[in-house]
């Protein structure tokens, strides 16, 4: 439970101080809905976790043990790591999660400082065409990616990055929404103390720096976990730009694990494992930006 | 002196007490606001608008990836009409549309009012529901390969309670169902944070009203909460059917490359991705396939919101 004890309840107000549950009106719960309710949660919680659960216990099965038993078993009976070693044997899976993580985190930095930029400038900085920007962003915004990535490659191929991690990370490396949300964040902030670090002779970079900046941590936050979620999970654009399967990252390497050993579902448990696990450890400590972004992304999507 | 290169309607009475208009006063830094926005338009510039106009001008052209192509008129987009695949990938991601929209709308709804109670443990719940929409697609899409195997679990469980085996993923149409039915476990848990927002916003007066009125659960969610969350539900239809009609990974992982059965399963993005990627790529034409996908999404879009808005007037 200590999941629960992390993440703050979803707008709702804290459970009433006294032992018996209520809801959150402050009325007491019956107790038949009660069970109802808890029995509901855990049937939809074995739809949605379960089947992680099941892939890890198949991971951890080893050559000997029956993976297609009917009566199916759920716990391995001797755990093993056998299958994560034959999975690096098999590909060089330890090289594609460094790619990965490559690509992620240049992909958070890109998004982090380039937003925020060009978020700013969207918000606080007054220019000729500051409105063809904006529009510029939210034209870009609503162009479905899918219906100009062929367009992408040729534009890869034309300037020689195809290929390469680099031209993994191009294309989304600032990407419009999240100027869009930055420029948002900014304009929310009151206009009081930039005005008063003004007329203290701060210029625009120490304004931006200091003062701006600091005072949306919490969509910078979302933006970065949005960026490397994104990247680390992505698999079309990397699917059609890498051909060299030593530049692979993890989601092309697992497709091909999957293409070439379909038939090895304990070696294909193994390297999902590795894939999902970091997400899963990431997500479990910085839920509350995770929920964050996902109303704010849809206010604006 | 004055505030230029703030902008907003307050400046003016705040700071400059007295002096002139801060309009007149130019800049100090006029260079500076470009500086800020350019590296966000030189990308959004070349990785998405440049290619964008490309899309459209290649799809008159017969380019492939070698080779530069020729002006060719429509025969892109008359070739396209006597493409039995391009049919069946039309067919395919309007059938994702039609059979994953309707799930998505509602199923997290339920979901949310599910959680929305705030008893003990519910948080740990929360997550956990949204756990599927932070794995990759590819993990995801390779789970429910391995759960929906001829001697997967799911076949075990079905075997042992008598029904017997079923081949979700070599009947064409048990595939895409599948395949939908995966989207759609995927999306819950964001559309349920989503509602649960939404949910957060209904007054409980009117709970409270339709109480004392005597309208059980059923009833009040229909008549109370339906209503309430209404431009939201709108909301997740509008975001759910532009990404279900774009539809790839899930088809792709779990029909394999080449669509299934005879490519019955091909859907439009996956026609894209073979026609027009590898160093034979017929790039003009997945440029005009392309362009049939952006047109139905901003379609799709436009008359999810329009039917918003009819029922608003």
């Amino acid at each position: 439970m200590s999941l629960a004890e992390k993440t703050p309840p979803v707008r709702e107000a804290p459970v009433a101080r006294e032992p018996r549950v209520t809801d959150e009106h402050g009325r007491r719960v019956r107790v038949w809905e009660l069970v109802l309710r808890y029995v509901l949660l855990l049937a939809v919680l074995a739809l949605t976790v379960g089947p992680f659960v099941w892939q890890l216990s198949t991971s951890l099965k080893g050559p000997t043990e029956d993976i297609f038993s009917s009566p199916p078993k759920f716990l391995p009976s001797h755990p093993t790591l056998h299958n994560y070693k034959r999975v690096a044997d098999t590909i060089p899976v330890w090289d594609y999660a460094f790619n990965s993580l490559k690509v992620a985190a240049a992909n958070v930095v890109t998004n982090c400082v380039g937003s925020a930029l060009a978020g700013y400038a969207l918000a606080r900085l007054r220019y000729r065409g500051r409105r063809i920007a904006t529009l510029v962003f939210i034209l870009a915004m609503l162009v479905p990616v899918e219906g100009i990535i062929i367009a992408q490659f040729t534009t890869m191929r034309e300037l020689g990055l195809n290929n390469t991690l680099i031209g993994v990370v191009l294309p989304g490396c600032i990407g419009a929404m999240n100027v869009l949300l930055m420029r948002n964040a900014f304009l929310n902030l009151p206009y009081e103390i930039e005005e008063a670090a003004y007329v203290d002779g701060a210029n625009v970079w120490q304004r931006f720096l200091r003062i701006a900046l600091p005072s949306v941590k919490g969509t910078l936050a979302v933006v970065a976990i949005f960026a490397f979620m994104g990247a680390w999970d992505d698999f079309l654009w990397p699917l059609i730009v890498l051909s060299d399967p030593s530049k692979f990252t993890l989601t092309i390497g697992l497709n091909y694990l999957h293409g070439t050993f379909a038939n090895d579902e304990r070696l294909v448990a193994a390297g999902t494992v590795i894939a999902v696990a970091p997400l899963i450890a990431l997500f479990a400590c910085l839920q509350r930006y995770f929920f964050r972004g996902v109303g704010e992304g849809a206010v604006k999507g | 002196m004055a505030l230029s290169t703030l902008s907003g309607k307050r400046i003016a009475g705040k700071a400059v007490s007295g002096a002139r208009p801060p309009r007149r006063v130019r800049r100090q830094l006029p260079t500076s606001p470009w500086l800020f926005a350019a590296p966000g338009l030189l990308i959004t510039g070349v990785f998405i608008l440049y290619p964008f106009v490309s899309t459209v001008i290649n799809s008159f052209t017969d380019r492939r990836t070698l080779i530069p192509g020729q002006f060719v008129g429509l025969a892109n987009f008359r070739e396209l009409l006597h493409d039995d695949m391009f049919w069946i990938g039309l067919r395919n991601s309007t059938l994702y549309v039609l059979g994953v929209v309707p799930a998505l709308v509602i199923l997290p709804l339920l979901l949310a009012l599910l959680v929305q109670k705030n008893i003990p443990g519910i948080t740990f719940f929360r997550s956990a529901f949204y756990t599927p929409v932070v794995a990759s697609i590819v993990v995801v899409g390779l789970i429910w390969v391995w759960l929906l195997d001829e001697r997967g679990l799911i076949n075990s469980l079905l075997e042992a309670v008598g029904i017997g085996r079923v081949g979700f993923l070599s009947d064409q149409w048990l595939l895409l169902l599948s395949a939908m039915a995966v989207t759609v476990w995927k999306g819950l848990g964001y559309y349920m944070i989503i509602y649960l927002a939404a949910l957060a916003n209904v007054p409980r007066e009117l709970h409270e009203a339709a109480s004392v009125d005597g309208a059980g659960a059923v009833r009040r969610f229909l008549t109370v909460t339906v209503p309430a969350v209404r431009s939201t539900m709108v909301l997740v239809g509008a975001l759910s059917s532009v990404a279900a009609f774009k539809v790839f990974s899930e088809v792709y992982l779990m029909a394999g490359p080449s669509g299934g059965p005879a490519g019955e399963d091909t859907t439009l993005v996956m026609l894209v991705q073979r026609t027009g990627t590898g160093l034979t790529g017929r790039v003009g034409y997945a440029s005009a396939l392309s362009l049939v996908v952006f047109v139905v999404t901003v379609a799709l879009m436009l008359l999810v919101l329009r039917a918003d808005r009819r029922e608003e007037t």
